[in-house]
């Protein structure tokens, strides 16, 4: 058995060590947000938030993440209750098929949860792992952007205020 | 090969009966599988093969409404386009009604779910539907009040009379009252009262998408469901030679090992003990290969060399004008449709009747395809569309089913899901076909185009199921479907030749369309189909055209075109981008304009680019895209430009990086680093998509009506900024550097 925290929860599961995290989500935890598209780390459609930092969960095996803090999409907010960066997404229509999305927020959220104030550049750079088929790319970015603005510390205005 | 498209669009304000839609006669195959056939009974869009009003709109008796469409939502918006067009005539709030999407035991069949053709088959018929049963419970609302229709109100789902009277759709509707035949007029809801049409409404797949809601085919869990895997051949030919099971069979959690001739699968009580399992047996199995994929590094030298059966689709004038002369052999490599999502499909079989949910684009067809395949009766089998990973066409939806069949008839009772590894997709996938465009035209001393002669040479862009051959596991099992006859998808929507026709007026024109029944690598209907390397060529030609006689490119496309709504998109997207007083930033910066009516037929569209290209490098970056669009009716404006923003990016990384690889045996092209496509670095700064409304007009299909016109843009862009025309796609650094260095 590995202990995982997920979404800030104790998840005991009894997948084999060496299965991908993915694999635990999906079939055993029943956690949709996470996708399978390569197996290989190549599109990040699979991308999760351990530890503050986004990872490719279709290679990262769970034997490598006992005790560690997971963050799914599904810990970003609800469908009743979206969260910021659900919501940007949402306001933006930034989506066509949507497959890809949840990996994108992920990393867009480690990134924020990093630097609040990314630059337009830095979004970019850090999405380059990411792949989008359907070529939504410009509402992704738009959301992105949208949802630093919202959540940004307010930090921000006091600096100015200074 | 012609035909008579009629298009009837008489407004004549509210209230007025109204008819706007376009009924079609061809007599070909078409690429939905419907509508080849003369009209039957006159009636719009798909009501004219399922005229029951009942068989697209139901409504309960708390008043809510069922709409069904033999349609499918792949990631284009499509589910809520329909509910707009569905609320608006049926004056209900959209959260009153609920959409079925195709399902062979439930909604009407309206055949594959593409070319751009599911607003004006689906929701032109839900639309008329719709709007005929408003009148329906409107009459009978008079009839119970003993009034004139004409002196009742409809709203929010209520038919209100004088005096307060009022009565609910749930109090008014009886059975039988909508089990009627629709006729061939509608009272439709005049442009000026919409309040749901042409409104920028949310996509009602998006919150559940974003929030980690069950979504996709590949989300469902059914109660003991079991993983199933398959191993693919090494290559198409190849037939197995030996095989040891044991191995996978010992493997803890493994249920089933399946072995029907060629056809190899797993099932597991886990995914990743199937994947295992899958890799276990690939590596105990032994294939013979044969040498017969023609030579990559000439493909179109190998595309010309084989027979082909050949038309004249237009032959005017007379050829051989004198003039400054352009030509060029254009082409493009085979094209993998990509999805980021692998195929996946669940079926499952009891009681001798087999359910598969599937992402398919044609439920009906599949059903009959994997019907044929295992030998049952068609009735014995129902397909159940469910979302997939975005759909470019005709990828590996078809396939998946076809191994969920195959899998789950080995564990009758238990549902099973097969989803296709990164690698089966992207060896297997139907690809979107490489072609050849020959092309060949003079500008004479006028300034006006003397002569054009364009010749195009592809294999068949439709190899959809119906057929059982279609599908792979059908051609490996043992008792092996026999491989589908090619189509050629006739003009005027055309296949390989789609858009071959230009649309200038040029008095001199003949335009040659080349149709090769084989096969060298798989391949079906990826968007546009040909019209993508046909536009792109023919707006090469014209751009090189207008350059070398000194003429403005905007200018020498309007010179040419006689349609006013061409005139239009080309004249929008030219003033929006600042086409005229456009000025290079630098040396390295180029700029690009396209413009093509998709399929001559539906949605125009022009497209003009900026880019940056160093010649050091040859790398494109794009500054901006701007686009115009006119579809015709718009449903809703966002869902249109999202699938054109779509379609520009698609379209970029088709003609900048795309190119499926394989030497004589195999596809080499498996993963993402082996095709690659457009990643962030490669975004444009900027896409601003501009709207042309026509409101009160028929629904032109839109959705992938940017791929050649992009393509077209980029291509010229590269031409001005490095001052050489490049034939060969994709338009690689590479291959840029090489061309300006020559």
């Amino acid at each position: 058995m590995t202990t995982l925290i997920i979404n800030g929860e104790s998840r005991s599961v009894a997948a084999s060590p060496d299965t991908p995290l993915l694999y635990v989500l999906r079939d055993e935890l029943g956690l949709n947000a996470a996708k399978y598209g390569c197996g290989l780390g190549q599109c990040g459609a699979c991308t999760v938030i351990v530890d503050g930092k986004a990872v490719f969960s279709c290679v990262t095996a769970v034997t490598v993440l006992e005790g560690r803090a997971v963050t799914t999409l599904e810990g970003l907010g609800s469908h009743d209750a979206p969260g910021p960066m659900q919501l940007a997404f949402i306001a933006e229509q930034a989506a066509q098929c949507g497959y890809c999305i949840p990996g994108m927020m992920m990393r867009a959220q480690a990134l924020l949860n990093r630097d609040p104030h990314a630059t337009d550049e830095a979004i970019r750079a850090e999405l380059q792992p990411h792949l989008c088929r359907c070529g939504t790319h410009m509402r992704i970015l738009r959301a992105i952007r949208r949802a630093a603005e919202e959540t940004r510390p307010k930090a921000a205005e006091s600096r100015t205020g200074r | 090969m012609t035909q008579a498209i009629s298009r009837r669009s008489v407004l004549t304000g509210a209230g007025a009966l109204i008819v706007a839609f376009r009924l079609s006669g061809a007599q070909a195959q078409t690429e939905t599988g419907t509508g080849g056939a003369p009209s039957k009974h006159g009636l719009p869009g798909s009501l004219d093969d399922t005229p029951r009003i009942d068989a697209w709109i139901r409504i309960d008796a708390s008043g809510a409404a069922s709409i069904l469409t033999g349609k499918a939502e792949l990631g284009q918006g499509l589910k809520t386009a329909l509910l707009q067009v569905a609320a608006e005539e049926l004056k209900l709030p959209l959260g009153r009604l609920s959409l079925v999407t195709a399902d062979t035991a439930r909604t009407p069949n309206e055949g594959y779910t593409a070319a751009s053709h599911s607003m004006q088959d689906s929701g032109t018929a839900i639309r008329h539907a719709a709007a005929q049963a408003r009148e329906l419970l409107k009459d009978e609302a008079a009839r119970r009040f003993g009034v004139p229709a004409n002196a009742l109100q409809v709203r929010d789902g209520q038919v209100f009379g004088a005096n307060g009277k009022r009565l609910s759709y749930g109090e008014l509707v009886r059975d039988q009252l909508l089990s009627v035949d629709a006729t061939p007029t509608s009272r439709l809801t005049s442009p000026a009262d919409f309040t749901v049409m042409s409104q920028p409404v949310p996509r009602v797949d998006i919150p559940a998408k974003v929030t980690g809601g069950a979504a996709y085919v590949q989300d469902m869990r059914p109660d003991g469901m079991l993983h199933g895997r398959v191993v693919r051949p090494p290559s198409y030919g190849a037939t197995l030679r030996d095989c040891d099971t044991s191995p996978v069979e010992k493997i803890r959690g493994v249920v089933k090992v399946i072995r029907d001739g060629n056809f190899l699968g797993v099932i597991a009580e886990r995914e990743w003990t199937a994947v295992q399992a899958m890799r276990t047996l690939a590596a105990t199995t032994t294939w013979i290969e044969r040498q017969e994929l023609p030579d990559e590094a000439d493909l179109p030298a190998a595309l010309m060399s084989l027979p082909s059966r050949d038309s004249t689709i237009r032959d005017t004038g007379s050829p051989g004008n004198p003039g400054i002369l352009v030509e060029g052999t254009f082409s493009r490599p085979y094209l993998t449709h990509g999805s980021i999502g692998p195929a996946c499909a669940l079926a499952q079989f009891a009681d001798q009747k087999l359910t598969v949910w599937t992402h398919t684009q044609g439920v009906f067809f599949l059903r009959d395809a994997i019907a044929g395949m295992l030998r049952m009766p068609t009735e014995n089998v129902r397909c159940v569309h469910a979302e997939g990973a975005g759909c470019y066409g005709h990828n590996g939806a078809d396939d998946a089913a076809a191994d969920a069949a195959m899998l789950a008839l080995a564990v009758p009772g238990r549902p099973v899901r097969v989803q296709l590894m990164r690698e089966q997709e992207h060896a297997w996938d139907p690809f979107g076909p490489g072609m050849v465009v020959k092309l060949r035209a003079t500008v004479g001393t006028d300034g006006a185009i003397a002569d054009w002669h364009h010749e195009v040479w592809s294999q068949s862009h439709m190899m959809r199921p119906g057929p059982p051959g279609t599908l792979i596991a059908a051609r490996l099992k043992s008792d092996a479907s026999p491989p589908a006859p090619p189509v050629a998808l006739a003009q005027p929507e055309g296949g390989g030749d789609r858009n071959a026709i230009p649309l200038y007026a040029i008095a001199n024109c003949k335009v040659i369309s080349h149709f090769l029944p084989d096969m060298p690598l798989r391949g079906s209907s990826m968007r546009s189909l040909g019209g993508y390397l046909n536009v792109l060529s023919i707006e090469s030609v014209i751009d090189e055209l207008a350059v070398r006689s000194g003429q403005d490119p905007v200018a020498f496309r309007l010179r040419h075109i006689e349609d006013p709504r061409a005139r239009d998109v080309i004249e929008a997207a030219a003033s929006r981008f600042g086409w005229t007083a456009r000025v290079k930033s630098s040396e390295s910066t180029g700029f690009g304009f396209g413009f093509a009516r998709y399929k001559n037929l539906e949605a125009w569209c022009a497209v003009a680019v900026e880019i940056e290209v160093p010649r050091l490098s040859g790398v494109v970056r794009i500054r901006r895209v701007v686009a115009a669009v006119d579809t015709g009716q718009i449903v809703n404006p966002d869902g249109v430009r999202n699938q054109i923003e779509g379609g520009i990016l698609q379209a970029a990384s088709w003609t900048l990086f795309e190119r499926v690889t394989f030497d004589r045996t195999r596809v080499t092209s498996v993963d993402w680093s082996a095709y690659p496509i457009m990643r962030f670095d490669s975004v444009p700064e900027s896409v601003d998509v501009h709207l042309v409304d026509r409101p009160g007009d028929a629904f032109y299909g839109v959705a992938e009506a940017a791929q050649g016109p992009t393509g077209a843009a980029l291509a010229n862009a590269i031409r001005d900024a490095t001052g050489t025309r490049l034939h060969e796609l994709p338009l690689t650094p590479a291959r840029i550097r090489k061309a300006i260095s020559r």
